[in-house]
Formats: C-alpha cells, structure tokens, sequence
C-alpha cells in the first residue's frame, strides 16, 4: 500500500513524532510505500537541525533524517506553519534577509499543496497529533 | 489527477490554539486542487463560525470573515452537527449565514450549511477518502 504520513505535532512535548516514526519505520518494513511525510502546524519543529537533546534520550530529529536517507523519503514542512515558527531553510533566510537557517538534512520546505497532493496520491492519509 | 472526497473535520474553538486557523489556510489552497471538499464542524469547533467574533482584547487577529469567502472557492458543503449547537446552547442563528452562487441556475444562491445529527454527520464521514482533522 502506498501511504502519506502528516504530523501535526511538535517533537517531545508531544507523542505524535514518535508514532508516526513507528509506523513509517514497520510500514517500510512490511513492504509498504511512503508517498511523503508532511509536516504541519508545530510539527514542522521536527525538521529543526538545532534540537540538541540530552544523550540519554531519543534525537527525534536524527531519527527522521536517517529513516529518509535509508529509504529515500520526501519529508516536506509546510512553509505557512515553518515561517510563523522561525524554521528557515537556507533560500528562505536569503530572500528575508535573514542570519540563520535551521532546517535538518532531509527535509525540504514547500506548501500546503503538498499535503493535498500527499493525499490524492496515497492510498491512505495518516494523520498523528492533534 | 483522481478527485477524492476530501473532509476537513473543525474541532477545535478558533482561538487558544492555532488549529482552526491553520485549519482554514489547508482547506483555501486545498481549494486550487478542484477535489470534492466538505468541512464539518464539531464540539468546540462550532465556535469558529459565529457571527460578531470580536478579537481586539486578545491582540490576534480576527479571521472569521474569511469564512464567508469559502463559497468563492467552490467549498459549498459545510456540515455543522446540530447535538454541538445545542450542548453549547447555541443555535444556527448565532452562526454566520455561509452561502455559494450556483453557476448552473443563474449565480442563485445558496446555503453552503447543512445542519445534521450526529448520526447523520458520521454516514457522510465514512463516504469520505480523506479527512483531515484540526
């Protein structure tokens, strides 16, 4: 089956990463596509290259960006939701004129469109968080 | 591209979080894709469509008149579940009148709500493809 995955929620605070991992992590497992991962309201904190968490901990960050290059995901923050939350990838900050970027190696920043195009494309939607 | 049945489910009061806000800005590019869109509005949810909604003591902005602009974009089936109304002692008077021009009768206009039971509302969920929920 081929499934679109959407996180609505932010790393840590919430549960919904972490899930939504999970089940990317045993779909692939099991055989299954991943048409894209879409990141969206504070979830798009999950694609900051800046979350340094205590070692004892999961890097939930580190994780998604090794699922996506061991499984060539698309991994897409939405930008209406990543710019009202300072999540920058290195053309943006150029264009606004800014100092920093912080966007984690695998994602990629685009729109809303993608999530819409996530769901006509996929079998099935998945929605964590929220 | 295959037309999906597209359901955006609104559970959530317009303003404390983010959600019926973000909500509403899927739903407008969602619009450009030429799906088959509805919306549902449940529990707190109902909120976000009532008239008169005044945001200046809370300093955020007040973007319920775009709300008005959804028959615009062809989104013209809002279901709004009558048991919400009513456990909030509201009714569809204090909501706004959301309406769509029908371009097959002359641009008559037309109510884009559809007030149903809860009942009802979970038949028209289980016909649907995809739904998103905020």
């Amino acid at each position: 089956m081929k499934f679109s995955i959407q996180i609505n929620e932010g790393p840590y605070q919430h549960q919904a990463s972490d899930t939504a991992y999970q089940f990317a992590k045993a779909a692939l497992a099991a055989g299954h596509e991943i048409f894209r991962i879409f990141f969206y309201h504070d979830g798009v904190n999950n694609g900051t290259r800046l979350a340094i968490p205590p070692q004892d901990d999961r890097n939930i960050v580190a994780l998604w960006t090794a699922l996506a290059k061991d499984n060539d995901l698309d991994m897409v923050i939405c930008i209406a939701a990543a710019q009202r939350r300072g999540l920058m990838d290195a053309d943006e900050a150029k264009r606004q004129g800014l100092d920093a970027d912080n966007i984690a190696e695998g994602f990629r920043i685009s729109g809303l469109g993608q999530l819409i195009e996530a769901g006509i494309e996929a079998d099935r939607l998945v929605v964590f968080g929220a | 591209m295959a037309i999906k049945k597209f359901m955006y489910v609104n559970r959530k009061p317009p303003y404390g979080t983010v959600y019926a806000l973000e909500s509403l800005e899927v739903v407008l590019i969602g619009a450009a894709f030429d799906q088959d869109v509805s919306l549902a509005f449940i529990g707190d949810g109902v909120y976000q469509l009532t008239k008169g909604q005044n945001t200046e003591a809370i300093g955020q902005k007040n973007f319920s008149p775009v709300y008005s602009a959804l028959g615009d974009y062809e989104v013209t089936k809002i279901y709004i579940e009558k048991e919400s109304l009513e456990e909030r002692g509201l009714t569809l008077d204090d909501l706004q009148h959301l309406v769509w021009e029908d371009e097959d009768e002359d641009y008559a206009e037309k109510d884009s709500i559809r007030l149903v039971s809860r009942a009802e509302l979970a038949d028209v969920m289980a016909e649907q493809e995809i739904i998103l929920s905020f």
